[in-house]
């Protein structure tokens, strides 16, 4: 018993040692991402806003948007992901997903041209050179995305790059269960 | 040598200074409880993108942008309970340096306190048990000489005195 208790720390340092090692394994599959944090927003009604479209002169509101499954996707010219980002969600939309894209903290001449040059993947699209939107979001950079049900409840957030392997594994299916509940 | 030394570090040293200002914003206070109020709550304000710091202590465009949205419920005279769930209700418990007593932080308010009273238990242990085993060694000593009877008092002082005797004559031999 008493030469038992010597062990104490050793095995209290190889435990310390295995948690450690699958955390870092998490980090470097991608699975986890220690700056990635729980939105507030989860389950709640997206905030109301009222933003000029980037490609005309109108003016988007919170009930323009809702009303199917939409994602939210916050981007910004200034934002070297969100060009990696672009291709995929240009893809997605080909598919007939709904994206409203959120301008976050941009100029808007530059957002324009980074429309017209690659591509428009959103059904609508807002400036919010404030962050106002985002400070309501809860948003901390970009890219982020944020699925939306047709109730207009915030059900998921995803920060970082929109990509191949997180489509199929968390967006697309949440998404595909949302538009069944819509449907029946 | 030595000069070229001294201007490279009075060079960090204004590096330094010029980067522990950068988060301080233009102020803008009616009153000076205004501004004690807004430092007191850029203080204890965690950024929510760069995970351990402050909101004054980050550069980040979020953390400024929360100071300007934090500057601007001062203004419009919001109670301290109405920033904080303001706040709360945007970025989660998480920006709270001072997390709120509930469910999910009850482990971390708590633990402290467990551990603190595990280790004074510990302690007590350890004390009791030396205690315990000082007071048996004590009685055992007292048992020894409680033990020895008149006889053997008599015996015991016998051999010493024979002892005592021999090496009296063992150096009176050696005198010789």
């Amino acid at each position: 018993m008493q030469r038992l208790k010597l062990f104490i720390p050793l095995i209290f340092f190889a435990a310390l040692a295995i948690f450690f090692f699958v955390v870092q394994k998490q980090i470097s599959r991608g699975e986890y991402d220690p700056q990635n944090m729980p939105s507030a927003l989860i389950d709640k009604p997206l905030p109301e806003f009222a933003l000029p479209a980037l490609m005309s002169d109108d003016i988007v509101r919170r009930a323009d948007v809702i009303g199917q499954p939409l994602l939210i996707n916050i981007w910004a010219t200034w934002c070297p992901t969100c060009a990696a980002e672009h291709t995929y969600l240009n893809k997605l939309a080909a598919q007939g997903v709904l994206i409203l894209g959120v301008d976050y903290k941009d100029e808007t001449e530059k957002a324009q041209r980074w429309i017209t040059e690659k591509g428009n993947p959103y059904r609508w699209s807002v400036q919010d050179p404030e962050g106002v939107l985002g400070i309501d979001l809860g948003v901390t950079g970009a890219p982020e995305t944020y699925v939306i049900d047709a109730r207009g409840i915030v059900r998921m957030r995803h920060q970082g790059d929109l990509n191949e392997r997180v489509w199929t594994q968390t967006i697309g299916p949440l998404l595909e269960k949302l538009r069944r509940e819509g449907s029946s | 040598m030595i000069d070229r030394l001294k201007n490279i570090v009075a060079i960090f040293a204004l590096l330094l200074a010029v980067s522990a200002h950068a988060a301080i914003d233009p102020d803008e206070f009616d009153s000076e409880a205004e501004r004690a109020r807004y430092q007191h709550f850029i203080a204890d304000l965690r950024c929510p993108k760069c995970q351990n710091q402050n909101l004054a202590g980050s550069d980040a465009p979020i953390a400024a942008d929360l100071r300007k949205e934090l500057r601007r419920l001062l203004k419009e005279g919001q109670s301290d309970q109405q920033i904080v769930d303001f706040m709360v209700a945007r970025y989660g418990e998480f920006v709270l340096y001072k997390p709120r007593f509930d469910r999910n932080t009850a482990a971390l308010w708590l633990a402290p306190v467990l551990l603190l009273s595990v280790g004074i238990g510990v302690i007590g242990v350890i004390v009791w048990r030396h205690r315990g085993k000082r007071r048996q060694a004590a009685d055992m000593a007292d048992n020894v000489s409680d033990e020895l009877t008149v006889e053997e008092r008599a015996q015991l002082s016998q051999l010493l005195q024979a002892d005592a005797d021999t090496s009296a004559g063992k150096s009176g031999r050696n005198d010789a």
